[in-house]
């Protein structure tokens, strides 16, 4: 059968999503071509607000990438605009001549900010906010410091207000009202959300009228009315909208305010439907989502050609999209003749409660400070249940009707199936539980792709956490209270590490897409860990990656406050010669640098400028000195005492065990830094007792200590055992340092790891089973043929020991 | 008609290879250190290489998605816009590049920046 031709004009939420539901319908009807006025792919435009803010990054709000419309074999004739409809011939006409044929037409147009016809409106930085581009300019005009004057203090004004703000602008908000939001407020809660504006250094002005704009050719002031003028180096207009209804009104199609659709979506033109905020229906216009999400499924429903959905008008809800400030409003909420208010106010803690209500039916509801019951007052308003029953504890919510307390648990256990959860996409719990047991979902991510409920505004993701916590009950991740790695992963530690052991992963890419990380490339927590559980997994065969490595790792010295570097060579065990520091003196006075002895007993040369690091290492190589690590989440210096060689109480030669152990274990990169010492004698001048692994001389032999810490916070070791011998003290650090190596998290020091799993789990695995303590020490001694790498040595003996330390040189000027 | 001037002057801070992806590079001008910024998508930026926190060299740090963290303390500089990632504040100077032939070229403007502008603006106010 031949497809029939398809034609979208407006490449926004509405049209989009229609398209969408339709493809899940009828995927083989049409031939789909869509115009979109804006060059990108279709985003979500009520995450401007937090892209301004900076909370979001523009690429968080895309919803359909291009890579979308081509897998759908959709056309998409981006950054076209239609200025032509010719319904005789059904073409669509758009402004650089491009012509298309159409079998049924979606009209999706959108809305336009209103603009004042004021003097000076015209000014560069005198703006609205309603798509990428605006917002850009915005983020390039907002400067720390530099004034900003929003004009209009609805839901628009504050979250661009708020955005402005959190990037370091003056702000003022200019409301013509004597009080903000008055469609969705009443005065209590206004005054309310005044004070928590103004507590967040947003100026508030009421009851002020603008009367123009001041500027040469860039805005510099807002004037008004009452002949003040504020300064502002940009001016936020956001007094309203109005359906775009140009395109649809030029060609011949009745409109009011705008586009006039019956409940099927179709217009007077029965080939052209229209969808969204150009629409009016039953007198109604639009400015919030969920009704439009509800007319693109009724609109998909008719071009299926299944004919049978109606769209009906519902109590719309509104949320504010500030962080921190918690405002609810829903329905009637203005009271009246015949309509009685319940309320409950306690202004201490901010938090306000109305409740409307007629004939026994709740007919509104503003909440400010406490949102909790939502969902269910928006419930019993949208299906007009019988209050009366509920009445004495209505305000006080859900989580009162039974007598288990009100944990969000609670309420998701005794919410209906029914219940809104996601109001954007009009998605209940029933069918989130549905999609959580059918596809067998684990995350929030999931659910979104799957049900998109908590795509759109956001302000439903705790729920929808909730529900999947419940839903899920024990299978809920093995660990459910472990936190994700970081913001680019639901995964937690464990998870990330199990899926590197058991699919061989060897590369942080690769890694990535098998995990289905957020991000492109991860950030600065994930990566240094996800190179660390690589290369400790997989030594040898997972490839280091330098940028991944924290600033220090990947430059083989210390960073210091002044942007130059400490050196630090190691010298074994604390011991050194006359050849080791006449070296380091000619390079101290070479460069004209003090020196250093660190707390690890080594010595620091300090003050080297980054390019010159690569020839500082040059000669310590040329001496046969090495990097001492003191910048690596690594084996450090092991710090040893004279012990019974010079010590008149020495027991023990900790001073050979100590050069032999950092012979041994030097290069090893573990969790977080790992400090050893040795000591001669109980006296324990090396304090291996706040050391990761301290060993500590006794008649018999050694003692053995792990899990110290000296820092913000100090530990003193646990004994972990005694042994005879040299050898059987190497064995057993070995172990236990594999140990750590393989089950601490990234970032976690032994001390933490083992409050963690507990001392008596340390032993069992070192001490229980010497087979077993063999093989740990096995993998370590395997996993040093490749760490033990100079990587001074590495960079000095390169064909290039300069790249990326030496300055980028400005080679010439360029035309 | 009306003649439009331009006073960028482009310098040309050599190959796109310089600098890995992701990445970044110290480049001495006449404006002060720029940090030269090659993320994993291949965008490269070029901001003022000094941290408005402490003054840290931000061409020292960590690159991911569109943004750098200076190695000092860990601020995150939004590359696109300069300014610092939320709940940090501060901001640092912006300056267009181009990639032309495989070789890098930073445009300076006169004005961009706070040495030649003479520090009374916003900008070196809130460093
Ligand atoms: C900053 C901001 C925050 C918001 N926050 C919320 C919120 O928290 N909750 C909520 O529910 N709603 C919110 N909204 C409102 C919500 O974004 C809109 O209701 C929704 O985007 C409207 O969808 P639409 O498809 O009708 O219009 P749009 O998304 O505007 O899409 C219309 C598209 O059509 C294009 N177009 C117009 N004319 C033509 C033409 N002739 N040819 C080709 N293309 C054309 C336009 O360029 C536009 O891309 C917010 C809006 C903004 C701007
Ligand atoms: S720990 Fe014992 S052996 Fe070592 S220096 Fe001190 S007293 Fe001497
Ligand atoms: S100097 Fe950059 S974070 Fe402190």
């Amino acid at each position: 059968m031949k497809k029939e031709k398809l034609i979208l004009v407006g490449n926004g939420m509405a049209g989009v999503r229609a398209i969408e539901e339709l493809l899940a319908l009828a995927p083989d009807k049409y031939e789909i071509t869509v115009f979109g006025e804006e060059p990108h792919g279709n985003y979500n435009r009520i995450l401007l607000s937090h892209v301004l803010s900076g909370e979001k990054p523009f690429a968080d709000t895309v919803l359909n990438d291009r890579a979308w419309y081509e897998k759908h074999g959709i056309r998409l004739e981006s950054g076209r605009k239609v200025v032509a409809i010719n319904r005789a011939r059904r073409q669509v006409i758009a402004a650089d001549g491009t012509i298309a044929d159409y079998d049924k037409l979606l009209l999706a147009t959108g809305a336009r900010p209103t603009m004042m016809p004021l003097p000076g409106s015209h000014l560069f930085g005198v703006m609205s906010f309603r798509n990428i581009a605006e917002v850009e300019t915005m983020l390039d005009l907002a400067r720390p410091g530099r004034r900003a004057v929003v004009v209009g203090g609805g839901l628009l004004g504050l979250e661009a207000a708020y955005g402005l703000k959190q990037r370091g602008m003056q702000v003022t908000v200019v409301h013509l009202m004597d009080k903000l939001m008055e469609r969705q407020l009443d005065a209590p809660a206004a005054a309310l959300l005044k004070r928590s504006l103004e507590e967040r250094g947003i100026a508030v002005e009421l009851g002020a009228e603008t009367q123009g704009f001041v500027g040469g050719k860039q805005v510099e002031a807002v004037r008004l009315r009452d002949g003040r003028t504020l300064p502002a180096d940009l001016a936020v207009v956001a007094i309203g909208i109005r359906p775009n209804v140009e395109l649809a009104q030029q060609s011949g199609i009745h409109c009011q305010r705008g586009i006039v659709v019956n409940g099927s979506m179709q217009t007077y033109d029965p080939r052209i439907y229209a969808v969204g905020e150009c629409v009016e229906h039953a007198g109604n216009t639009y400015g919030l989502v969920a009704p439009l999400f509800k007319q693109a499924k009724v609109v998909a429903n008719h071009l299926a050609g299944l004919g049978h959905a109606r769209y009906e008008d519902q109590p719309l809800a509104t949320k504010l999209k500030i962080t921190g400030i918690d405002l609810y409003s829903a329905g009637h909420f203005g009271g009246g003749d015949g309509y009685e208010e319940l309320v409950m106010e306690d202004p201490g803690r901010g938090v306000y409660k109305k409740l409307v209500i007629r004939d026994n039916r709740l007919a509104g509801a503003l909440l400010y400070g406490d949102t909790t019951n939502e969902t269910w007052y928006y419930d019993l308003m949208r299906d007009g249940s019988d209050i009366s029953e509920l009445r004495p504890n209505l305000l006080h919510g859900h989580g009162h009707l039974g007598d288990a307390g009100h944990s969000g648990a609670v309420a998701v256990a005794s919410m209906p199936d029914e219940t809104e959860v996601c109001g954007c996409n009009g998605i209940t719990k029933g069918m989130i539980v549905k999609a959580i047991t059918d596809k067998g979902l684990f995350t929030l991510e999931e659910v979104r792709s799957h049900t998109k409920a908590s795509a759109s505004c956001g302000s439903c993701t705790g729920k929808v956490e909730q529900i999947l916590a419940f839903t899920l009950g024990g299978d809920y991740s093995p660990a459910p209270q472990e936190k994700p790695l970081c913001g680019c992963t639901e995964h937690t530690h464990a998870e990330v590490r199990n899926a590197i052991r058991e699919q061989h992963l060897t590369t942080i890419p690769e890694t990535m897409r098998f995990l289905e990380w957020k991000t492109p490339d991860g950030c600065p927590k994930c990566r240094p860990a996800l190179n660390y559980y690589l290369i400790s997994t997989w030594p040898g065969e997972a490839k280091d990656d330098p940028q991944s490595r924290v600033h220090n790792e990947r430059v083989h010295a210390n960073i210091q406050n002044d942007g130059s570097y400490s050196v630090v060579p190691r010298t074994w065990g604390g011991l050194t010669n006359a050849k080791e520091l006449r070296v380091i003196a000619d390079l101290a006075e070479k460069y004209n640098v003090p020196v250093k002895v660190t707390g690890g007993q080594r010595l620091a040369i300090p003050f080297i400028k980054k390019e010159d690091l690569p020839k500082v290492w040059a000669t310590l190589n040329d001496n046969d000195m090495l990097s001492g690590f003191a910048y690596g989440k690594a084996v450090r210096s092991v710090k040893s005492c004279v012990g019974k060689g010079l010590c008149r109480f020495g027991t023990q030669d900790s001073l050979g065990l100590g050069v032999a152990v950092e012979k041994k274990f030097w290069g090893a990169w573990t969790p977080h830094k790992f400090k050893m010492g040795v000591s001669g004698c109980p006296r324990n001048c090396a304090e291996a007792t706040i050391k990761d692994f301290g060993i500590v001389g006794v008649d018999s032999g050694w003692e053995l200590h792990v899990g110290g810490t000296c820092g913000v916070r100090v530990r003193a070791t646990d004994l972990l055992c005694k042994v005879a011998t040299d050898d059987e003290a190497i064995e057993h650090a070995a172990a236990f340092l594999q140990l750590y190596r393989e089950e601490g998290w990234y970032l976690e020091r032994s001390s933490a790891w083992i409050e963690r799993v507990g001392m008596p789990y340390v032993k069992k695995r070192i001490l229980d089973d010497g087979a077993a303590r063999q093989a740990l020490a096995e993998r370590f001694w395997h996993a040093q043929q490749f760490a033990q790498v100079d990587p001074w040595q590495d960079r000095a003996k390169s064909d290039r020991p300069d790249y990326e330390y030496a300055a980028l040189e400005v080679v010439e000027a360029a035309a | 008609m009306t003649t439009i001037r331009n006073e960028m002057q482009w310098i040309d801070a050599g190959p796109l290879e310089a600098i890995p992806s992701p990445g970044a590079r110290r480049l001495p001008s006449a404006h002060g250190d720029i940090a030269v910024v090659r993320t994993g998508s291949g965008a490269v930026y070029a901001i003022d290489d000094r941290c408005p926190h402490k003054g840290g060299p931000l061409s020292q740090g960590m690159v991911f998605g569109e943004r750098v963290q200076c190695p000092l303390h860990g601020l995150v500089i939004d590359l696109p816009t300069g300014f610092a990632v939320g709940p940090d504040t501060g901001a640092v100077s912006t300056y267009p590049v181009r990639v032309a032939d495989g070789r890098i070229l930073v445009g300076l403007l006169p004005q961009t920046a706070s040495a030649a502008c003479g520090g009374g603006c916003a900008c070196a106010q809130a460093a």
